[in-house]
């Protein structure tokens, strides 16, 4: 058992799980909307990049690529048309309709694809390793993890230099008084979804490289990515990477122990900083 | 040219009007002073005016165009700004952003810029980078000016903007008024303060429970009309 090895793997698979959270983060911090959804729709885009892929032959990143901006489009739409009606002084219609969609998703999803289980095929890339030292590092957890950091700085660069972050910003703060400064908050909601559809894209196109799937797998995704926002503290991005990796560490740590603790030891991880730290380490939101 | 118009305008909260018949004008360059104790009807109507309540497309008129059916963000790109009551300065924000968010919905250049509202309040500069809610209540009313100055209205409509601060700091406020008049903006004041509303506006109306109950020059009106017109006296007398 090599220690180093344990927590590099695990510090590089927290990188997926801070994907699988960045996008329900955005959503949650702009609109406090919480996306039961959000795991279903990282495998929904899983098979879009595999059908892609399959479809035109082309690389997986290429195929992410195409899927990008057809996933912003479908999240934008289905935040302006289906979404914004759930929003409001009541928590209860948008937890309603997003379990609605999820089990939507899943299920128009096994209708397409059937339950088989899946995995975006990379060549030799699949099993392409670095070694450093002691221990090897593999090609595809690496990518993954450096994703996520750029992922991170290109969404805090947006949401706390651009213009359209500061509407963003305004618009979570107080709907009514955006509206006086000429934002459209419908729009700006619809723009935030979209936004972090292309971040389930890039979610999906490491989980769908990294192991199989299929329909059912979005509820899970789902929890890695909760346990992910709320250890690292809501309303913080890099707390969100934080918190992936403590996910990361933990499973690769119970995986070490024995096989079947992995996700188990995941979420005791979780329930430990609950009851320690129960507003996580870098919380950020005032509410 | 008048500039802005409401017609009979009305306005209700559910079962509680708020509104019955509103008719004002503001003409071009012009101030107008609405004033009236509270619940008279002043907020609502500058929520009516601005496009945060909707009322029937032609209970209001913007250089001749019914624009009474449109939300606020087509309202205020079309060129009528708001002061809103109580500042609503976004917190997220620092005092720089909440300036520039200002300019978010008009995309074309004029009188105004952040260099400008610099210099009409230039502490903000030094507080440029605190968030907006950091500041002292006179600061903050600043910042909320120069972010509705920020889209460069004709039209200024100010809601209440001396409620809650110290006299010293209401005429440093009001100070600005005769700069932002030079700009070339049409200016709405609303207000419980009548003395400063006089001073600065060429013309008043007074309101009571949702009615208009006196306009004139303010140069022409009498304390005594005014006492009346905002407590009701006269009302009560003449019916």
């Amino acid at each position: 058992m090599n220690i180093i090895d344990t927590l590099v793997q695990g510090i590089l698979l927290g990188g997926l799980y801070a994907l699988f959270a960045a996008g329900l983060s955005i959503v949650f911090g702009i609109m406090r909307l919480v996306n039961l959804a959000h795991g279903d729709l990282i495998i929904f885009a899983a098979f879009a990049i595999l059908t892609i892929t399959s479809m035109l032959g082309l690389n997986p990143f290429v195929s992410a690529l195409i899927a990008a901006p057809l996933m912003f489009g479908a999240g934008w739409l289905l935040q302006y048309f289906l979404l914004n009606r759930t929003l409001g002084k009541d928590i209860l219609p948008p937890l309603l309709v997003t379990f609605g969609l999820s089990i939507i998703i899943q299920n128009g999803l096994l209708q397409g694809f059937a339950a088989d289980s899946r995995r975006v095929p990379l060549g030799s890339l699949e099993s392409a390793t670095i070694p450093l030292g002691a221990i090897n590092i593999g090609v595809m957890p690496l990518l993954t993890f450096l994703s996520a950091i750029v992922v991170i700085v290109g969404l805090n660069t947006l949401i706390y230099r651009a213009p359209i972050g500061r509407a963003f910003r305004a618009t979570s703060d107080d709907p009514v008084t955006a509206g006086l400064m000429g934002i459209r908050p419908q729009r700006i909601f619809a723009t935030a979804t979209g936004l972090a559809m292309v971040v389930v894209t890039v979610a999906a196109l490491y989980l769908g490289t990294r192991a199989n799937f299929d329909p059912s797998a979005g509820p899970s995704r789902l929890i890695y990515a909760f346990e992910a926002v709320i250890i690292g503290g809501l309303g913080s991005l890099w707390g969100t990477l934080a918190g992936g990796v403590v996910l990361g560490v933990a499973q690769t740590i119970g995986a070490t122990i024995n096989p079947e603790w992995q996700i188990l030891a995941g979420h005791i991880a979780f329930l430990a900083v609950l009851a320690f730290k129960p507003r996580g380490f870098f919380p950020r939101a005032v509410d | 040219m008048t500039l802005l118009q409401t017609h009979a305008l009305t306005a209700r909260y559910g079962d509680f009007q708020a509104l019955f018949g509103i008719d004002i004008t503001l003409e071009a360059g012009e101030t107008v002073a609405v004033i009236g104790a509270n619940g008279a009807g002043k907020t609502t109507l500058m929520r009516a005016i601005s496009g945060v309540l909707a009322s029937a497309p032609e209970q209001i008129l913007f250089e001749g165009q019914p624009i009474g059916a449109l939300a606020s963000p087509e309202i205020v790109t079309r060129g009528i700004a708001m002061v809103p009551e109580g500042r609503k300065l976004f917190p997220s924000l620092t005092v720089e952003e909440n300036l520039l968010i200002g300019a978010y919905g008009t995309k074309g250049s004029g009188a105004w810029n952040l260099a400008r509202i610099y210099d009409l309040f230039p502490i903000l500069k030094e507080r440029r980078h605190s968030p907006g809610t950091a500041l002292s209540g006179g600061q903050q009313q600043m910042v909320a000016i120069g972010r509705a100055l920020m889209s460069n209205p004709k039209v200024l409509l100010c809601d209440e903007i001396s409620l809650g601060l110290a006299p010293v700091v209401i005429k440093d406020i009001y100070a600005a008024f005769p700069q932002i008049k030079a700009s070339g903006a049409s200016i709405v004041i609303v207000e419980q303060d009548i003395g400063h509303a006089l001073k600065v506006a060429d013309r008043v109306y007074c309101m009571m429970e949702g009615r208009i109950t006196l306009s004139g020059r303010s140069s022409e009106v009498s304390r005594e009309a005014i006492h009346a017109a905002y407590f009701g006296a006269g009302v009560h007398e003449h019916h």
